[in-house]
């Protein structure tokens, strides 16, 4: 089907616009990482959230959860590994296509800082997803650079297909295949010539034939490399709209105060701006400015 | 949209006309999505260019030879040769700026 929105990210905007696009009767979803991923499920007490004072936040978030949940919100668990902008969104996350006529952005904080040699070598050896890419490395030496706290599954999966895989990682990595051999190393670099031919972690030359890059989650300009940016934070108007028409951003990714006040409120504002959006599409004579 | 397999990728090769040919697999979420974009482009190029796919799954042979190392990769061809590639998902105007410096 395709949803009326698709909200990327799962944390207090995510949720809120959720919420506020449920009670406009638009059919959503929520795709991105676990809502308990969100940061503020770190916070031991939230003090500053009016009326819900001395909670965790965890437990904040999860009312936000059952709210967004109980008005009938859907949800798909997994990293967003690519979206497209064209008769509408697409969206995957896994091996699964997801379809929505808006589009809000509400990922948090994702910083889009790369090695050297990371974009030079996109496709070229380097990869973002092991499901979709491993199978064309059966065989051959690979690196999984593991920045995702499902890193070490997706290296475990490259093994089992063949792949010669070696983990790299700043810290100790939790569930990895015990025949992997891990390299702790925080600075890299992507080597290679017409494609890679090596990892260099803190110095060493790891040779190889694919760089698999787990992160978190891939940036919102990655992703959309029509959304403009302001000082590495989402540009957006009033309405939180984007540059890109259709394309919304709600909480962290628009800038801070990094509060969840904020990003509710923002995630709020998107929702309705973005039905908005919808309910102009859908008359047959006026067109939408945005 | 013609899905090629070895032989029939090389017989519309040596003709020599302007080929963009789509190297994809099933497991590939990304790929699902390009999908769209190239049939689109397939009908909008009719006549003009072959627009095609080759299933890197079971073409490994040909995927190989190409030094596809990620998928969707999208590479374009003209009298025989490869011109360009493209790597990744993009919106259809990404493919159309090629086809059109090439035809």
């Amino acid at each position: 089907m395709t949803y009326d929105i698709i909200i990327l990210g799962s944390g207090p905007a995510g949720l809120a616009a959720a919420v506020a696009a449920r009670g406009r009767n638009k059919s959503v979803l929520v795709a991105g990482n676990p809502w308990q991923d969100s940061p503020l499920a770190r916070a031991e007490r939230v003090d500053n959230y009016p009326g819900l004072p001395g909670r965790t936040g965890l437990a904040l978030l999860e009312e936000f959860y059952r709210h967004a949940s109980g008005l009938g919100t859907d949800f798909v668990v997994g990293k967003v590994l690519a979206l497209l902008a064209w008769n509408g969104f697409s969206l995957t996350v896994g091996s699964q296509v997801h379809q929505g006529r808006a589009l809000i952005l509400a990922p948090g904080v994702v910083r889009a800082a790369k090695y050297p040699g990371e974009a030079e070598y996109l496709g070229r050896g380097v990869s973002y997803c092991a499901t979709c890419d491993g199978m064309l490395y059966r065989n051959r030496p690979v690196t999984v650079v593991g920045l995702a706290p499902d890193a070490p599954q997706e290296a475990n999966y490259l093994h089992s297909l063949g792949c010669q895989v070696v983990y790299v990682a700043p810290r100790q990595p939790q569930g990895l295949d015990e025949t992997i051999p891990y390299v702790k190393a925080g600075r890299l670099a992507v080597r290679g010539e017409r494609t890679v031919t090596g990892l260099e972690a803190d110095g060493a030359l790891l040779p190889c034939a694919g760089v698999f890059i787990l992160r978190r989650a891939v940036a919102p300009t990655d992703l959309l490399p029509a959304l403009e940016t302001e000082e590495g934070v989402i540009r957006v108007d009033r309405r939180m709209a984007t540059s890109v028409p259709g394309v919304f951003a709600a909480g962290d990714c628009t800038g801070g105060p990094l509060q969840v006040s904020k990003a509710v409120g923002e995630g709020h504002v998107a929702a309705l701006s973005a039905c908005e959006y919808l309910d102009l599409q859908d008359r047959p004579q006026a067109a939408p400015t945005k | 949209m013609i899905h090629f397999n070895k032989e029939t990728f090389e017989t519309a090769l040596a003709e020599g006309k302007l080929m963009m040919v789509d190297f994809w697999a099933e497991w590939c979420g990304p790929c699902q999505m390009l999908g769209p974009v190239i049939e689109s482009l397939a009908d909008r190029y009719e006549g003009r260019a072959v627009v095609g796919k080759i299933n890197t799954d079971e073409e490994q042979a040909l995927a190989m030879s190409f030094q596809i190392t990620g998928i969707p990769t999208v590479i374009f061809f003209k009298d025989g040769k490869e011109i360009d590639r493209l790597e990744g998902v993009m919106p259809p105007d990404a493919f159309i700026q090629v086809l059109e410096k090439n035809l």
